[in-house]
């Protein structure tokens, strides 16, 4: 091509794309959509019969998603386009054929009406449907107002007996947490539904947002209705399901979405009440409960998005353990199962398995020896030094640097610590100093021990849990891998 | 108790009344109905105490003292600091004791070996941080951390990172000529932040950031404006916050200190005075539950520096070209014995703002011997007053203020002519669900108030019923009218007073006393308690030959409305304006220099102490007004303190029973008053901040308040603000 072909051509799908005006700038002078739209002029200079686009989308935000699925959107007559992405309306706005793979493997390849209206594979529109006819024929809404009609106190029972414990880490018991709210109170009472996950490993609780909003509400009228509050969403309130006169019972309820900010530590409960009520997310002291004394100084129970979103389920079969999840399956199901059925083993075999951490990022691992007789529930792992916590289970196998994979954990509580009390505050950052040393191997043996201390002070000397949280992976290292510190300290000297 | 913070329900507006909290102080009223007491162990000692009595309370009631940072208890709990953590048996974790109330049966061990290791584990936190700067610490030798490192931590530091990482570092902020930050050194107790936001009323105070990074501050970079911000100091457990004209002064073991009594206000508040070698170098606040609790206003902490500037050293004589000059005692006093005599009976005395009772008395009496009885105080009030002690006086206990339901305040802003008074008046607001109404100018009360006009016909329509405020005037359990006495030195004083004093007395419930008069200063409820008459006006109207002015600096006097051949003696501590004015001056001792005493606005009497010597050649008041009547050859019968206060004793009893209040019967005295009240506007003086500074010669000779004038107009001058 000659030059002046090259630049006349190029300066025609500036203009094309909007960027006439840029033409003599730098590659830093240009924000991240423009970069994205030269990357696909020059792809386009030379005339390519097919172009290829790899998560074309990615790292740009919903403005500059807009423009490019435009552009690729005027590309479509003249030239044959690959799209890879994980965008499904990115796909659903520009593709005639949708190819779904999963694992190197094809699950579905169907036009794009076809796969929007009837996919071959669950996983493929994200499990199912979110919406609300999908949503009722899986069950959601069904006879709500017969589970209302049997009264508080039977929901409350049906809870208890199911044995059904908090889904936020702790593990409490969802029935008795809320038998403790005052059954006749002057003040209004809340229900509070933690959907501030943000623990590392850990992403049901925005699986269930995604997929299953309908169970959240759902559950979230029930367990209002059983704690007696008196306060997603457009459509259930279009139904007349939420709202005033919640399913035809004459029990009136609003739900409101409030959305957090990203701090880790208000997922904590009563930071989280904090933070609704436009302060600081700072944990409170505990007394008062919140069942007592919450948000505005009014009861208030505070329940996981997975705890409320069991609670139809549980009602409706009567079932005593039920396990939405990213993967729903009873509590008490071997850990070695769980990895081998759902997550396809662990990567090279088990034999590659170094550790698991059971209960997202902050309970202490477990060692591939523990892992082998662990059952996910609540006291077995107990049992063996490691707690349940979300559920979320981190799996990491021989190529990981264990060392290294706590101390991020420990970088990790140091940001988020809140810095109210001491412990944690200071705690905290003195582990991570400590563990980035043990990490080079540039620590003394005796740093183990006086590490290990540390987390003793930490541990349960806090307001909140997050100073137990940041301990225990802490203690579950040293518990299961000194050796390893111990030969690389060595190594070093 | 109240357990969570009440800087946050309080920033909630509205709904931050309903949440009702029991206070915690010695003088709180128990509730109706006395719950049963449970029975705790700490150290295997029984004590039986009330429910929802903390771990740490409990203790304290059998003298087992929990060291803490965080908790005060004037605060809120705030409980992050965790030292305070102890065993509980059969708890698996140690319990902060500060905020966890004790149930029937537990067992608190204050010294086992999990609580020792705690508090040892907290320790060791806290100093990680912490710098190593003990050596130039203002704190240092009064600091909690340093003594309770001692005490409870470990005798060696494990935190080598330092070599490494370094310490966290904290930028200083800069909030004001009164308070120094070293922010570094602060281990987030958050007492300040509690103590601005709940006894202050300021919001200024915060933190921002998370976890190591937090830091405490004022959000943007602002000046503290509040007239107690000197008590984060006190409260501040180590060196971040310290005392900005006292920084690198003194060491705490070189000082002495000396119990006093503050008179830069009416309120009398309690003081221990910092001395080395014959200069006051700080004030610091002393505890009294009746009067000033453990606070200080911030003009009589830090105006001290005014003690050593523009004082009167030697006694002076004006001269035939107009000077004054320095000469001898001997000289001075037969000058003042010979103008005196030379006058008779045409002799006027005008005491000032500061003046003791013994002085005072010394004066009156001197004056008698010489046939006049024409002694006043320079501030004014209705003729109708003298004698009638209930009109003067505050006959609501200060203390009890905080219990009343309704305080209807006219012409006062409580807040800088009394700060102290205000923080009770504030406790009620929060605490107790007090309401608050104002007639006057419209101030920052720092709490809300209903304002209900700037006329003084509001006042009749109030008496006459007709205002709706009366309606709950009369419903109130407990109501108080706290009247500042600047409106009764208007023209329609006495109508004021009278229609007030009555109402008020009919609003009076089971011996609960409603009238009070906010006096502005320190001499005048002694002055008129022993006889003086209220305002000059009238003794200068009679046309003194000799007029002795005792400290008397206010604008009432000056040479304009005084004869023009009056020989004025001027006897005080300062190069005011009254000095100014004399043709002979007779160098006194300021407060800090005397044992004297002074009554406060509720008429309680008080006694200062010597804590240093008067400078130069000044001498203690009484003693000069003794010396003088020996030289007029009519000595006074009283040669000693005891027998100058057995004088006084004969005049008015209570004036020597030190510490007690005497209260006075309100239905006995009765004001007739001709006249009526005018309709015209109620003015306060000290509207805003910067009122507030200077209203006396030692704060107007105090180069700190000068700053503090300054950095208010630097900061009300930012946009920002």
């Amino acid at each position: 091509m000659k030059p002046e072909t090259a630049i006349a051509k190029a300066e025609k799908l500036l203009e094309q794309f909007n960027l006439q005006q840029k033409i003599t700038s730098f590659t830093a002078n240009l924000s991240g959509g423009q970069k994205q739209r030269v990357a696909i002029c020059r792809a386009l200079m030379m005339d390519p019969e097919i172009v290829l686009f790899d998560e074309p989308t990615s790292a740009l935000d919903p403005e500059n998603i807009k423009d490019i699925i435009e552009i690729i959107a005027l590309l479509k007559d003249s030239v044959t386009m690959i799209v890879v992405t994980h965008h499904l309306k990115f796909a659903k706005a520009i593709a005639d054929r949708i190819i779904f793979m999963d694992h190197g493997q094809i699950l579905a390849d169907q036009s794009n009406a076809e796969f929007f209206a009837q996919p071959k594979s669950h996983r493929a529109s994200g499990q199912e449907k979110w919406d609300i006819i999908s949503s009722k024929k899986r069950g959601d809404w069904d006879n709500t107002k017969d589970l209302i009609n049997k009264g508080r106190e039977w929901i409350i029972e049906e809870v208890k007996k199911s044995g059904l414990r908090g889904r936020g880490g702790a593990g409490f018991p969802t029935g008795t947490k809320w038998s403790f709210m005052p059954k006749d109170h002057p003040k209004p009472c809340y229900l509070v539904v933690n959907a501030d996950e943000s623990e590392p490993g850990t992403c049901k609780d925005r699986d269930i947002l995604r997929y299953e909003p309908h169970k959240l509400l759902e559950g979230c009228v029930l367990a209002s209705f059983a704690i007696n509050a008196k306060r997603a969403i457009d459509e259930a309130y279009a139904d007349g399901l939420i709202g005033k006169n919640v399913c035809g019972t004459g029990y009136s309820l609003d739900v409101y979405l409030h959305r957090g900010a990203g701090a880790y530590i208000c997922g904590e409960e009563t930071a989280l009440l904090e933070s609704l009520e436009g302060n600081k997310g700072f944990p409170r002291l505990k007394p008062p409960f919140p069942a007592t004394f919450g948000l505005y100084g009014c009861p208030t129970t505070i329940n996981n998005v997975e705890s409320i979103s069991v609670v139809p389920t549980i009602l409706r079969r009567g079932r005593h353990v039920s396990r939405p999840c990213n993967v729903e399956e009873e509590l008490g199901i071997s850990l070695k199962e769980l990895i081998e059925r759902y997550a396809g083993g662990v990567r090279g075999g088990w034999d590659n398995l170094k550790a698991i951490i059971p209960g997202g990022s902050s309970v202490p691992l477990l060692p591939k020896l523990l892992c082998e007789e662990a059952h996910m529930d609540f006291d077995s792992l107990k049992s063996l030094g490691s707690a349940l916590g979300t559920g979320g289970i981190i799996v990491m196998d021989n190529s990981t640097d264990i060392i290294y994979a706590i101390a991020r954990l420990s970088k990790f509580y140091m940001h988020e610590s809140c810095g109210q009390c001491t412990p944690c505050r200071e705690g905290t950052g003195w582990m991570w100093r400590i563990m980035m040393k043990l990490v080079r191997g540039q620590a003394k043996i005796e740093e183990i021990d006086q590490l290990l201390d540390a987390t003793k002070m930490i541990e349960g000397r806090t307001i909140c849990a997050l100073g137990d949280a940041a301990a225990w992976p802490i203690q579950g290292l040293i518990r299961h891998f000194r050796p390893e510190i111990e030969e690389r300290i060595r190594q070093m000297i | 108790m109240l357990r969570t913070p009440l800087t946050r329900t309080l920033s909630l507006g509205a709904p931050s009344r309903v949440f009702a909290v029991v206070r915690t102080s010695a003088s709180a009223s128990t509730p109706a109905k006395a719950p049963e007491k449970i029975e705790v162990f700490v150290d295997d000692q029984s004590v039986f105490v009330d429910p929802g009595t903390t771990v740490l309370q409990a203790a304290a009631q059998i003298g087992v003292e929990i060291p803490r940072f965080c908790y005060h208890e004037r605060l809120a709990v705030a409980g992050n600091c965790r030292m305070c953590l102890v065993e509980v048996e059969k708890s698996p974790k140690p319990v902060a004791a500060c905020a966890m109330p004790v149930m029937k049966g537990w067992r608190i061990k204050t010294n086992s070996d999990m609580t020792r290791k705690a508090r040892e584990g907290v320790m060791e936190f806290l100093l990680m941080n912490h710098p190593l700067d003990c050596p130039i610490c203002d704190q240092g030798g009064e600091c909690d951390l340093q003594d309770q490192a001692m005490a409870f931590g470990s005798d060696r530091s494990r935190f080598t990172d330092i070599n490494y990482t370094g310490k966290r570092a904290v930028e200083d902020k800069d909030i004001g000529p009164l308070v120094k930050t070293i922010m570094t050194r602060c281990i987030h107790c958050t007492r300040c932040i509690r103590f601005a936001s709940e006894i202050a009323g300021v919001d200024d105070f915060g933190t921002t950031g998370r976890g190591n990074d937090m830091q405490v501050g004022t959000y943007v970079e602002k000046m503290l404006l509040s007239e107690l911000s000197g008590n984060i100091i006190d409260l501040c457990p180590v060196g971040a916050l310290t005392n900005k004209p006292y920084s690198f002064v003194a060491r705490p073991w070189e000082i002495r200190r000396i119990d006093s009594i503050d008179v830069l206000d009416a309120i009398g508040s309690n003081i221990s005075v910092s001395t080395r070698t014959g200069e006051v170098l700080r004030i610091l606040p002393r505890e009294n539950e009746d009067i000033n609790e453990e606070w200080l206003a911030d003009k009589s902490r830090f105006a001290c520096d005014g003690l050593k500037r523009q004082r009167l050293i030697a006694p002076m004589l004006r001269m035939p070209n107009g000077e004054l000059q320095p000469v001898e005692w001997e000289s001075v006093l037969i000058a003042v014995a010979k103008n005196l005599q030379k006058a008779g009976s045409s002799v006027a005395g005008i005491a000032g703002s500061l003046a003791d009772v013994e002085s005072m008395i010394a004066l009156k009496d001197v004056l008698e011997t010489l046939g006049s009885k024409a002694v006043a105080t320079e501030t004014k009030l209705p003729k109708q007053t003298l004698g009638k002690r209930s009109t003067y006086i505050m006959n609501t206990p200060i203390a009890d203020i905080e219990e009343s339901d309704f305080v209807l305040l006219i012409g006062t802003n409580p807040r800088y002519e009394a700060p102290l008074l205000n923080t009770r008046i504030r406790k009620g607001y929060v605490h107790n669900e007090t309401d608050v109404a104002l007639i006057g100018s419209q101030v920052d009360l720092s709490y809300k108030y209903d304002y209900i006009g700037d006329d003084a016909s509001v006042i009749n329509e109030v008496v006459s019923g007709r205002h709706p405020v009366s309606k709950r005037l009369s419903s109130a359990k407990k109501p108080v009218i706290i009247v500042g006495s600047d409106q009764l030195a208007r023209p329609d004083g006495a109508a004021i007073l009278s229609s007030l004093h009555s109402y008020a007395n009919k609003l009076e419930k089971d011996g609960w006393k409603v009238f009070n008069v906010l006096q502005r200063n320190a001499s005048q409820v002694g002055a008129m308690d022993i006889g003086y008459q209220p305002g000059a006006e009238e003794v200068l109207a009679s046309k003194p030959k000799v007029l002795f002015l005792l400290g008397a600096d206010g604008p009432s006097i000056s040479r304009d409305n005084i004869p023009k051949d009056c020989f004025v003696i001027y006897q005080g501590h300062h190069g005011d304006a009254g000095a100014a004015i004399a043709d002979a001056i007779l160098p006194g001792a300021a407060y800090t220099e005397k044992q004297a005493t002074y009554v406060n606005a509720e008429g309680r009497a008080q006694q200062t102490l010597v804590a240093v010597t008067p400078p130069g050649l000044a001498r203690e008041d009484w003693k000069i007004l003794r010396a003088l009547s020996e030289v007029l050859g009519k000595p006074l019968k009283y040669d000693n303190l005891d027998e100058i206060r057995a004088r006084i004793e004969k005049i008015a009893p209570h004036l020597t029973n030190y510490g007690k209040r005497d209260g006075s019967d309100t239905s006995k005295d009765k004001i007739e008053a001709s006249g009526h009240i005018q309709s015209s506007k109620i003015d306060i003086k000290q509207k805003h901040l910067i009122d507030y500074f200077m209203t006396d010669p030692i704060s107007r000779s105090s180069p700190t308040m000068a700053k503090c004038i300054a950095a208010v107009k630097k900061q009300e001058a930012n946009p920002y603000k």
